[in-house]
């Protein structure tokens, strides 16, 4: 048998008559970095709670680094690094206090304990702030201190539940490229969630997206991408209704959907294809007030997918509650 | 242990860094004590009280200050509820056992010198202390209180979803088991039923012991004083500690 990091069997949560996780099954390699994408709501910070023991499924199975999340709960715990969704750090203490607890709890002897925080506070560029209260520091950089704690104990898993959000553009960036060396040269697997789409795109080698608590695609980006059917034209016009008409009789064209204010053409060579539809459009009369042709993101796949868009006013929203939780001391 | 000495270490440098809660909660017992000591002095005599009045309420004031402290560093693990922190603790390969026992002795340590500040105030104010053994003895009896009443505080806030029941708690639980205590009063002078009430209450047991320790003399054997609230304690530990392993994030 194959050894995976993670496996899925079933996974069920159901609060009272609502069900949050439904269902959920797959395998996540070792060394592999799995995205969890999915809208506000989705499950994933349930599902990720599931695997980290932190709540019991209802019904299903799972195992994190081959023990049984319900019967090994200790040695998944030991395996397992967590950064949560919402903040976790003591704010009364200093990123090294913090760190420091941490490094006891997970019992890591004492003439290691030292060398590592500081290690690690280096990698994160939190050393020169180690000795400052939490409470002083800034969003970003809690984040990043959440981060380098979650890595003190070494892991074989690290889950990492919307590790940027409501971090800057830099700061993203910077995260990412971390996320990305340390999968890479510690072969840690790293399992997270998220509703950036680039951020799953650049970041997972497989995605699985998920909406109401069920896994409605799985593969990699890539694959995802061509199932919406190679590039993507978005035209705005007043007439959809009727631009729909004449373009689906089209040749080349792999789908065809109409949205609010927009439709949306999935087919390979948009470039060769875009001339033709104009022309197309111009001769029926129908006014074409934008177009655009661009690779298709893991937003179109959502869209693909759900038939939904994941609203960028749901994620801002978000960061501003998680913005006002950390404000509320 | 070293699980156990961990949190520990985090209850008190956390306290040890907020001087204006080490202060605000001096305030009320340092009021109480010298409103109601100096008030009431002249007024109150107490048979075999040598020291009066006064001296007779210093050991309920300082029972008060390590009843408040412990109940409050019990029931803070709303707060690291809320704000996510006790989530870093829970995820850890640790048992909450030790979690909890970690937080107990905590608590207990900080309400330990919260009541030692108390007496520090009283000698400056003119309390004479039996005999060493003896404020090792209330020491003992201060440890006490302070370990099952972080305890059951942690009992409570295992129970409870936010801070919203805080006033409740305070009203309802925190300022009867003082009130009850014969902290301020001999229980003798209280009428039968309500006697029965005030031997139903832990901390009487710890406040006579207290004033043996302090005073030399109580209405109650300190023996029996130190073995029923030893006994309440253990009860007390289970109880938290048995509430906490349920505890919901
Ligand atoms: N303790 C709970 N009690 C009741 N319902 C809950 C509880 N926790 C989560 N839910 C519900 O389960 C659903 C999934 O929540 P979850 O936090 O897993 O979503 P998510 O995918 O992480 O979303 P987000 O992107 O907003 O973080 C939501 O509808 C939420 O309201
Ligand atoms: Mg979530």
């Amino acid at each position: 048998m194959k050894m995976y990091a993670i496996t899925v069997k079933d996974l069920t949560k159901k609060f009272g008559d609502f069900t949050a996780v439904n269902n959920l099954s797959f395998d996540i390699e070792k060394g592999e970095v799995f995205g969890l994408l999915g809208p506000n709501g989705a499950g994933k910070s349930t599902t990720m709670a599931m695997l980290s023991t932190m709540l019991k499924p209802s019904s299903g199975q799972a195992w994190v680094n081959g023990y049984d999340i319900l019967k090994n709960e200790d040695e998944v715990r030991k395996s397992i690094g967590i950064v949560f969704q919402d903040p976790s750090l003591d704010e009364e203490l200093t990123a090294y206090e913090n760190m420091d607890f941490h490094a006891r709890l997970y019992r890591i002897p004492k003439k290691d304990r030292q060398k590592k925080i500081i290690e690690l506070l280096q990698l994160v560029e939190l050393d020169e702030k180690k000795d400052n209260l939490v409470k002083t520091y800034s969003g970003g950089m809690r984040r990043r201190l959440e981060i380098a704690r979650g890595l003190l104990h070494e892991p074989k898993v690290l889950f990492l539940d919307e590790p940027t959000l409501g971090l800057d553009p830099q700061t993203r960036n910077h995260l990412w490229d971390y996320i990305d060396r340390l999968n890479q040269e510690k072969g840690i697997t790293i399992i997270l969630t998220t509703h950036y789409m680039e951020e799953a795109d650049k970041l997972c080698h497989r995605i699985a997206i998920i909406d109401k608590g069920q896994i409605i695609a799985l593969d990699t980006s890539e694959k995802l991408k061509n199932d919406v059917g190679g590039d993507i034209i978005t035209i705005v016009s007043s007439e959809k209704d009727s631009l729909y008409s004449v373009v689906i009789s089209l040749p080349g064209i792999s789908n065809i959907e109409v949205h609010d204010s927009s439709i949306t053409i999935g087919l390979h060579n948009a470039e060769k294809h875009v001339a033709q539809i104009v022309n197309v459009a111009s001769e029926c009369g129908i006014p074409i007030d934008s177009i655009s042709i661009h690779k298709p993101t893991l937003e179109d796949v959502f869209l693909h997918f759900t038939g939904r868009t994941i609203r960028e006013e749901e994620a801002s929203g978000k960061e501003q509650m998680r913005m006002m939780h950390r404000n509320r001391k | 242990m070293d699980i156990v000495y961990t949190l520990w270490l985090r209850s008190v440098k956390r306290y040890t860094r907020s001087k204006s809660r080490m202060v605000g909660s001096l305030g009320m017992p340092v009021f109480l004590l010298l409103v109601l000591g100096f008030g009431l002095n002249s007024v109150v005599a107490i048979p075999g009280m040598e020291q009066g009045y006064i001296g007779f309420i210093i050991p309920g004031i300082i029972s008060m200050s390590v009843l408040f402290t412990s109940m409050f560093a019990g029931i803070e693990i709303i707060w690291d509820k809320q704000f996510g922190f006790l989530k870093e603790t829970l995820v850890a390969p640790v048992s909450r056992l030790e979690i909890m026992l970690g937080q107990t002795f905590g608590g207990a340590t900080t309400a330990v010198i919260q009541g030692l500040m108390i007496f520090v105030l009283s000698l400056l104010i003119g309390l004479e202390i039996s005999s060493i053994p003896g404020f090792l003895i209330a020491i003992v009896f201060m440890m006490l209180i302070g370990i099952s009443f972080t305890a059951f505080g942690i009992a409570i806030a295992s129970r409870m979803e936010d801070m919203h029941g805080f006033q409740l708690i305070i009203n309802f639980v925190i300022f009867p088991i003082f009130g009850l205590s014969g902290a301020l009063f001999p229980i003798e002078s209280l009428p039968g039923w309500v006697r029965y009430l005030a031997l139903l209450d832990p901390l009487t047991y710890g406040v006579e012991g207290i004033r043996y320790g302090l005073l030399g003399s109580s209405h109650i054997d300190p023996a029996i004083c130190f073995v029923i609230l030893s006994g309440f304690t253990i009860l007390m530990v289970g109880f938290g500690s048995y509430l906490f392993r349920k505890i919901n994030i």
